[in-house]
């Protein structure tokens, strides 16, 4: 078993084919998309697949030590700023296959006018443990 | 009673169990309930007779279970009326728990986990630590399989090699949580090899104690990864490698070579080397060639294009390695390794530079980032 991110953006990755914004959608659609995700989690954690999930709110603060006793400084939000993770959903599959197929099914909960939203997921792989047995 | 010796009561006591009537499923579960009722009781009572505790707690698990399962109703009146039976479980029946719990239709992940359960004795919380998932996910991974082997018949003889795998696979897990999966792994490995006359089966034990006995040596004070030719071999315990070694050399001599023979045959062949310098690399290149022969592996070819490097000379090593996939998994570190013998650090040091970008694990990672921010220090100072 391999351990992947699934890494949800705000900004920052291509765009989506339905690319609609969220704000934009009816209560309908939004709930329809809201359930669609519960009902992936649920299912894999039928499967045995399922290791975590989290939402992360779009605000965010930069921060930096700033010398011995001193506060650390912070800085931030930056609107320019390129990235912005939304989210990201832990999942621990048989092969990598397995992990894109998955990626691809996420990408695919319903948007506007409750059609696949086709965004862009990103999908990494955990560092491991070393093997007990390497050469 | 320890931990340890009650676990091994566990698919002893799923086979009394199915031999009373109960599903593989339904016993499976009542043996795990019972040990968890054992964990809780026996500390401040413990019983005369553990194994005839368990057998009637677990019966009597399975029981109620059944009871409140309508749909069970007629199983449950057959199982009642089914007398009892003889005290001693043969060691025969636990065998087939193991095929049964490495059977080809479940994925590598589900027969893992159902191994560690029913013939292992863990419980979920624990299987679901060792392997750092939610207790709720490992629970369904178990249920999965427990419902995929169903209708398997428990006296099908299985293929030893499915259960080979899986055992290997808890043994290369390593020992990142609570639980020791390469002592576990051990442990019913020796279980199987108790049972079952087979070269591969003692194959496997032996290259997993001629690994073992190398724990101690394998991570420095910090935590970091010591490479082989590092290692104070002070460190090994000679007692693991006498074991492996007296158990290879009887399983060579039934003269049926197999994968796992060979691998530790090169296992046995590094722990016989007093010094790094004076291990014998000639012969791990025919033990290699002799792998390949039996396993056509990429990663085997790749190990065996460092064993020439040493045996032959770097540049053999890497002619050797230039016929390779440059996209094999450790390629690039191989290549490294290579390049610095070879007298091109230089190159060596972008290689483990890039190496490291790619590693699949952490420890790897930071060894090889070391490895070129020590060869980029020498290249500074000359």
């Amino acid at each position: 078993m391999a351990k992947y991110l699934l890494l949800k953006h705000y900004r920052g990755a291509p765009a989506a084919v339905n690319d609609v914004p969220m704000e934009k959608w009816t209560r309908e659609e939004f709930d329809a998309h809201i359930q669609y995700m519960r009902d992936f989690a649920n299912r894999l954690e039928s499967t045995g697949e399922f290791v975590g999930e989290q939402a992360l709110s779009p605000e965010g603060t930069f921060v930096r030590y700033d010398g011995e006793g001193r506060p650390p400084i912070t800085d931030g939000p930056f609107a320019e700023t390129k990235d912005l993770i939304a989210g990201w959903m832990v999942i621990d599959v048989d092969t990598y296959d397995r992990a894109l197929e998955l990626a691809g099914e996420l990408s695919a909960a319903p948007g506007a006018g409750g059609k696949p939203i086709h965004e862009w997921l990103e999908l990494r792989p955990f560092l491991t443990e070393p093997p007990t047995i390497m050469e | 009673m320890d931990e340890a010796q009650l676990r091994t009561l566990t698919p002893i006591v799923i086979t009394i169990l199915g031999r009373r009537g109960a599903d593989f499923a339904a016993a499976e579960d009542a043996v795990q309930e019972a040990l968890l009722e054992a964990v809780r009781s026996w500390p401040d009572d413990p019983p005369r007779d553990p194994k005839g505790w368990l057998v009637t707690v677990a019966w009597r698990k399975f029981l109620d279970a059944a009871r409140a399962d309508t749909s069970r109703r007629l199983r449950e009146e057959r199982a009642e009326g089914e007398p009892e039976p003889g005290p001693a479980s043969t060691t025969d029946d636990t065998l087939q728990l193991y095929f049964l719990c490495a059977h080809p239709s479940l994925t590598p992940a589900s027969a893992v986990a159902l191994t560690l359960r029913a013939v292992g004795g863990l419980t979920t919380r624990q299987i679901a630590q060792a392997y750092l998932v939610p207790e709720a996910t490992m629970a369904q991974r178990i249920s999965r399989a427990k419902k995929t082997v169903t209708g398997v018949r428990l006296n099908e003889p299985g293929d030893v090699a499915t259960v080979l795998r899986v055992l290997y696979l808890v043994f290369n897990e390593g020992y990142s949580g609570d639980v020791d999966l390469a002592a576990e792994a051990i442990r019913l490995t020796r279980q199987l090899a108790s049972q079952i006359n087979h070269p591969e089966v003692a194959g496997l034990l032996a290259l997993m104690l001629l690994h073992h006995a190398r724990r101690p040596a394998r991570t420095g004070a910090d935590g970091r990864l010591v490479p082989l030719a590092d290692q104070d071999r002070a460190l090994w315990d000679t007692r693991l490698i006498a074991e492996g070694v007296a158990i290879l050399q009887a399983a060579l001599a039934l003269d049926r070579l197999g994968e796992f023979q060979v691998q530790a045959a090169i296992a046995a062949l590094h722990a016989d080397a007093p010094t790094a310098q004076e291990t014998d690399w000639v012969q791990i290149v025919e033990w290699y060639d002799e792998l390949l022969r039996l396993t056509d592996n990429p990663v085997a070819r790749l190990n065996r294009a460092v064993a020439v490097g040493e045996a032959d000379g770097a540049p053999a090593g890497l002619a050797a390695l230039t016929v390779l996939d440059p996209a094999l998994p450790r390629y690039r570190a191989a290549e490294a390794y290579l390049r610095e013998r070879a007298g091109d650090p230089a190159t060596a040091a972008r290689l483990y530079a890039e190496a490291a970008r790619s590693a699949p694990n952490l420890a790897e990672r930071d060894h090889l980032t070391r490895q070129a921010a020590r060869l980029n220090a020498e290249l500074r100072r000359c």
